[in-house]
């Protein structure tokens, strides 16, 4: 072995001319590639599990279709029978992009048992690393679920009155990005008060069990008394399920779509400054008393 | 310029007070009680470009809690160091890229992913030029003889072989200061040995710093010409690994070859006697009064041999943490 020759090039001189913003994007898109190889490791299972997925929404079909012949109408707070059942299978799609299972559990987990260290000890950022890595899970979830969805929506296909337009499903698609990232912030805020308290479980497991209602997972908000609709739709939960949903099946049009989707992004931004904030103030607790 | 440099460094956490029973815990939600715990207390000290150091104490001694302060992980209560120019709590991202701390207990290798596919995510975490990366991989993997296992789940591999992974992991980016807590924790002696070998090796071609703590004796006396001694937070010796037992140690063994069929009955006034087998004995006595009763002996009997030792370097130190106890103990301070 010959004796160290560059010591100073560690840099990223050997990289192509790319400014340091692109070389630390580069870095991350590394890891998202990394954690893709990791995941589609597990894809068999992928197939399966989506398809079990869906079978209590067989029973939820009965049940909606008992309520409407109950209730002798053909229309509940605006919805048809068949948008209600469109409404419910949609609700998936919007929780594919805006869940976040284990999140707040792995930051609070690495901030107790130390995880934390190898993000302190490298050149690289903690929250980043967590978005490349989930970004990651959630494609390969998603390409390796693409199938199966497809073919329950066929199958599914009576429920839908209407394909979306062109532009409604740009809003769509720009819905379920910040819906994305407005369940990534809030989850990985929750983690971060592990630099607080030392379990988070039971606080999430409360979270969690609220969140399947008020962001319209059960049913769509419209459903409920007035003064809920308002209260829900001013909170930020609605994007994770609830308003994605009614985008697609063309429940918020006009202004007031451009005023949802100015309100997600918004919200989404509230919740990257949390999160960052936490995590800085949170930090230097655990450089002063733990480690 | 030094590469570490720790002055007067001090820790002291302070540690929630847990009450027992149901009335403690109850009473402890609204008026917590804390304790301060002294981690460490006015280390001070210097390494050079090139030294291997060991770092030596007890559990609980503060040699974790100091090379976390040396890494940056946490701040100290008082006192400041210097490492590799940067003060370390303040993580500067050059800073981040000229160390490693590896720690013996943690991995952070993916689990299911060869251990060539962390390698490629360090390289990029680091920024390491292609052509860098790959020259340094192969010189790496070529020392610690495990080429042929890199693209092989880490979860298939064994203990030794892991951490052999790992360190390539932690020098990939040509670190000018390694760490080490306890590198060959739950090891057998052959990988020991392969591990020790290694960073001896690496250590001599490239120069690099290392600081390690282990519970080994072997790994020490193997790796480091210079130990550092720490109990109950304080620094207690720094110099040669030998200056230990002359610094410590206060009886010598005398080893005696006598002639004729059984060593005399009466050794026992000259000091304790350790072992005795027919014409042989072995005999401890203060070191100050080895020259005094070998010629005493060499008086009254026909020695055939004789010769005298330091005792074993682990029970002079086993003795050395023991006696720092005592005395902490004696002081009466909250440990």
């Amino acid at each position: 072995m010959k004796p160290m020759a560059k010591l100073v090039d560690v840099g990223g001189a050997g990289l192509p001319a790319l400014g340091p913003a692109s070389g630390a994007l580069r870095k991350y898109i590394r890891i998202f590639r990394v954690a893709l190889i990791e995941r589609m490791a597990y894809r068999s299972d992928f197939f399966l599990s989506t398809f079990l997925r869906f079978l209590p929404m067989l029973t939820t079909i009965l049940l909606w279709q008992a309520v409407y012949t109950g209730a002798g109408a053909d229309e509940l707070a605006g919805y048809t029978l068949h948008q209600m059942i469109a409404y419910l299978l949609l609700v998936h799609i919007s929780r594919m992009f805006s869940s976040m299972p284990g999140l707040a559990h792995s930051i609070a987990r690495d901030i107790r048992d130390g995880g934390l260290k190898k993000y302190l000890l490298q050149p690289i950022d903690m929250i980043a690393y967590l978005v490349s890595y989930r970004v990651a899970h959630k494609t390969a979830y998603i390409v390796t679920s693409a199938l199966p969805y497809a073919v329950l929506f066929f199958l599914c296909r009576s429920f839908f009155d209407r394909f979306p337009d062109g532009p409604t499903l740009a809003a769509y698609v720009l819905s379920l990005l910040l819906a994305f990232l407005i369940g990534f912030f809030f989850e990985a805020s929750i983690g971060m008060i592990g630099f607080w308290f030392l379990e988070v479980s039971s606080l999430l497991y409360i979270i969690n069990t609220v969140n399947f209602f008020i962001s319209g997972q059960m049913l769509p908000l419209d459903l409920l008394p007035p003064f809920w609709v308002s209260l829900l739709k001013a909170l930020p939960f609605q994007y994770l399920a609830y308003f994605p949903a009614a985008v697609f099946v063309g429940k918020v049009q006009g202004e007031e779509l451009v005023r949802g989707l100015v309100a997600e992004a918004a919200w989404a931004a509230a919740f990257i400054v949390l999160a960052r904030v936490l995590y800085r103030v949170g930090l230097r607790r655990y450089s002063a008393y733990g480690g | 310029m030094p590469i570490i440099e720790a002055i007067e460094l001090s820790k002291t956490y302070r540690v929630a007070q847990k009450k027992e029973g149901l009335r403690g815990a109850l009473r402890g939600l609204f008026r917590r009680e804390y304790r301060e715990v002294h981690a460490v207390e006015g280390v001070s000290f210097t390494i050079e470009p090139g030294e291997m150091v060991a770092f030596l104490g007890p559990n609980g001694a503060g040699k974790t809690t100091t090379l976390k302060m040396l890494s940056g992980l946490i701040y100290p209560t008082s006192g400041t160091a210097r490492v590799l120019g940067y003060v370390p709590w303040e993580r500067a991202d050059a800073f981040r890229r000229s160390f490693s701390l590896v720690m013996g207990q943690k991995n952070q290798l993916w689990w299911d992913l060869p251990a060539a596919d962390s390698f490629q995510l360090h390289r990029e975490i680091y920024s390491l030029p292609a052509d860098q990366f790959a020259r340094t991989l192969g010189e790496l993997t070529e020392l610690f003889g495990v080429g042929h296992l890199v693209r092989q789940p880490v979860r298939e591999l064994s203990l030794g072989e892991r951490m052999k992974m790992e360190l390539i992991a932690a020098l990939l980016h040509r670190p000018r200061l390694l760490l080490l807590d306890e590198p060959t924790i739950g090891l057998d002696v052959v990988a020991q040995v392969a591990i020790q070998r290694c960073l001896k090796e690496y250590n001599a071609s490239r120069g690099v710093t290392m600081l390690l703590t282990s519970h080994y004796m072997r790994d020490v006396e193997a790796l480091c010409s210079r130990v550092l001694v720490i109990t109950h937070g304080r620094l207690v010796y720094d110099g040669p690994l030998a200056g230990i037992t002359e610094q410590f140690g206060r009886s010598k063994l005398v080893k005696l070859q006598f002639a004729g069929e059984r060593a005399p009955d009466d050794l026992a006034r000259f000091g304790e006697v350790t072992q005795r087998d027919g014409p042989a004995a072995d005999l401890k006595v203060e070191r100050s009064r080895v020259p005094e009763v070998m010629s005493a002996i060499l008086e009254r009997y026909t020695v055939i041999d004789m010769s005298v030792h330091d005792p074993p370097l682990d029970q002079v130190i086993a003795r050395v943490f023991e006696e720092a106890r005592a005395k902490h103990e004696a002081n009466g301070e909250a440990r």
